[in-house]
């Protein structure tokens, strides 16, 4: 079984090269971005796996931190381009273009906001935990929307999409390798903190909270370390996608986005390495090939999804590679 | 700041409250009874709402529209009770949100697949539209007393429903324990059928209310829920009594907070500035609230199990 979910993974990471690859060959721009859309959702759904799938924290608002990642980008793009410093006093903070430094500062805020959402949130479980994460994200949303600054209800948009060292992001060929590059990265890392006494501690916090707790570990630091860890992956996953679209709006920060992103999981396999590509996928390819047909495309993504979520468990990593092993 | 102006905004305060009341009371009653969440709560909401505009539009009588938003909603639920809730209460809560989730994609798309994307409008029947002058010389939107006034009677038929008779027996008896009160002959499966049913019936009558007031479109049904969800959150999820107090709460919190804290913040700011922090900080005091509760309590004011 081990073999087959290699098997099935290294397929699964071939497949969004070999289409960006063949649609640049082709000159058919479009299919690239198709392909770089399922790597950035792919790369937030990675973020989430860590707390959903890891630490079976059902967070249902981590549209929050891919929203801060996606306001980082559009902030800094702004400012950088029209040279209006970020702060000017007490000193004096320019903004750039460049995507590293966006990323690490999207990460850092989002890490911060996880840290005080999860504080208050960790505290509870169960329905508590889905409710207030919610709440939370939805006070985020609430709060983009009230604040005229940065565009309010209209969202903002990215003039010129944010710079790479020694790339041109403009070619989306290129871009696409860079989102490409950050998705096999966080599932390395994913893996590797997987298979590390972290990882053990954090899937034993899901299993038996207290015995946990009566080996000397504290599953509320567990939680809370793997919750911003979560949110962290998801922000430079928002950073993306706002330059991807060149605009960021209140939409990224929304509970249907909160919901999307459980979606890609369940789609792809629960707590599984390569369940958020395959979920990735298989939403892209819904909507892609859905609402080729109908308008009302949604109403048979929520049959389908019905369907996985009543006859079908383990997703389409489940499907093929069989159950999760135990021991 | 006349006082004629806040006993205004406490009264819409009071209305607000009294709504999330009615959608919070039975997502927190199908908690207590089931175990479930349902995120479609919200979808039930809006069935009531476009079912009220239709009948009424077709009709041209508001209670007839009234009726059929109670029959329309009660009826989803029913329907989704039997079809896919029933499936859920085993699993967890994972698996329950994304069945609800997609409840909400079917219903949403589906509704605007039948009424199309524009909004429905809902005139307020004839015999409550108007002002009545208040004590202080205010004047007040009939319709909306006449919302709380209803809302006061359904939250007082609830309580004598839930205390008072074999059924309301029956459903605290299944928020104790399933397993025995199945043991002990009572229909399990019909009782959680009628449950979610009278739950959907309460956000549909919320919906169709509401709907005078705003226009009545897709996508009307969420931002409700969400609040529902810190509704029952800060009263203690499975208490009705909770539910009235955290719906009260948050909605006078709400209200008065969008129209004291812009004029609070001119003390210390520029009025240009003071309007956009006040409004931006308005618009989150309620979870600022349910955070603070929550750090205090964290199983709300009225928790079941405390």
């Amino acid at each position: 079984m081990v073999n087959r979910e290699r098997l099935v993974n290294i397929v699964l990471a071939l497949i969004l090269p070999a289409l960006a690859f063949i649609a640049s060959g082709m000159g058919e721009p479009f299919y690239i971005t198709l392909a770089t859309r399922i790597a950035i959702l792919a790369l937030a759904a990675v973020g989430l796996n860590l707390a959903l799938g890891l630490g079976g924290l059902v967070s249902f608002g981590h549209a929050a931190f891919f929203g801060i990642g996606g306001y980082v980008a559009g902030i800094f793009a702004t400012h950088a381009f029209n040279q209006i410093p970020l702060l000017s006093s007490p000193f004096v903070i320019m903004a750039t273009n460049q995507m590293p430094v966006i990323w690490i500062v999207s990460a850092i805020v989002a890490g911060l906001v996880a840290f005080l959402i999860g504080l208050i949130s960790l505290r509870t479980s169960g329905v508590y935990f889905i409710m207030i994460t919610l709440a939370f994200a939805q006070m985020i949303y609430y709060f983009a929307i009230s604040w005229p600054a940065y565009g309010g209800e209209d969202g903002l948009s990215i003039t010129i999409r944010n710079g790479f060292p020694g790339v041109n992001t403009l070619a989306p060929l290129n871009f696409f390798l860079i989102a490409y590059a950050l998705l096999l990265l966080a599932l390395f890392a994913f893996a590797r903190l997987r298979d590390s006494r972290f990882g053990a501690a954090l899937q034993a916090t899901r299993q038996n909270e207290v015995r946990v707790a009566s080996i000397g570990i504290r599953p509320l630091r567990i939680r809370l370390v793997a919750f911003i860890l979560s949110g962290m992956i998801t922000a430079i996953a928002g950073a993306l996608f706002a330059d991807l679209n060149r605009f960021v709006g209140p939409s990224m920060l929304s509970w249907s986005m909160s919901g999307e992103l459980i979606v890609l999981i369940i789609l792809g396999g629960t707590g599984r390495l390569f369940g958020p590509v395959a979920g990735a996928i298989l939403f892209v390819l819904f909507e892609f090939a859905l609402g080729g047909l109908t308008e009302h495309w949604q109403l048979f993504l929520g049959l389908i999804l019905l369907a996985v979520v009543l006859f079908g468990r383990g997703g389409l990593v489940g499907l093929l590679a069989g159950k999760v092993r135990h021991g | 700041m006349s006082s004629a102006l806040i006993i205004e905004q406490a009264l819409n305060g009071l209305q607000f409250g009294i709504m999330l009341f009615l959608m919070a009371a039975g997502l927190t009653l199908i908690f207590g009874v089931m175990g479930v969440i349902n995120l479609a709560h919200g979808s039930l909401y809006m069935v009531g709402a476009f079912a009220c505009a239709a009948v009424a539009a077709y009709t041209g009588s508001f209670w007839l529209g009234l009726v059929a938003s109670l029959i329309a909603a009660a009826a989803a639920g029913a329907i989704v009770e039997v079809t896919v809730i029933r499936r859920l209460y085993n699993r967890d809560h994972l698996d329950q949100v994304l069945a609800t989730f997609a409840l909400i994609l079917i219903f949403s798309e589906g509704t605007r697949w039948v009424f199309g994307s524009f909004p429905l409008y809902l005139d307020i029947p004839k015999v409550l539209q108007g002002a009545i002058s208040l004590p202080g010389g205010a004047q007040y939107q009939l319709y909306r007393l006449a919302i709380i006034g209803a809302g006061l009677v359904v939250a007082i038929g609830l309580y004598l429903l839930i205390a008072k008779t074999r059924l309301g027996m029956r459903i605290r008896a299944g928020e104790s324990d399933r397993e025995m009160i199945g043991a002990l002959g009572v229909d399990i499966a019909s009782l959680n059928t009628i449950v979610f049913a009278l739950g959907a019936a309460l956000a549909g009558l919320a919906g169709a209310l509401v709907g005078a007031l705003q226009s009545v479109q897709v996508g009307m049904g969420e931002p409700v829920l969400i609040l529902a969800f810190v509704v029952i959150v800060i009263g203690g999820i499975g208490s009705i009594k909770g539910a009235l107090a955290g719906a009260i709460l948050v909605g006078v919190v709400d209200t008065m907070g969008r129209f004291v804290l812009p004029q609070l913040f001119t003390l210390f700011m520029e009025p240009s500035q003071a309007a956009t922090a006040g409004a931006a900080v308005a618009s989150m005091l309620i979870y600022i609230v349910m955070a603070f509760i929550l750090a205090v309590r964290p199983k709300g004011l009225f928790a079941v199990n405390a």
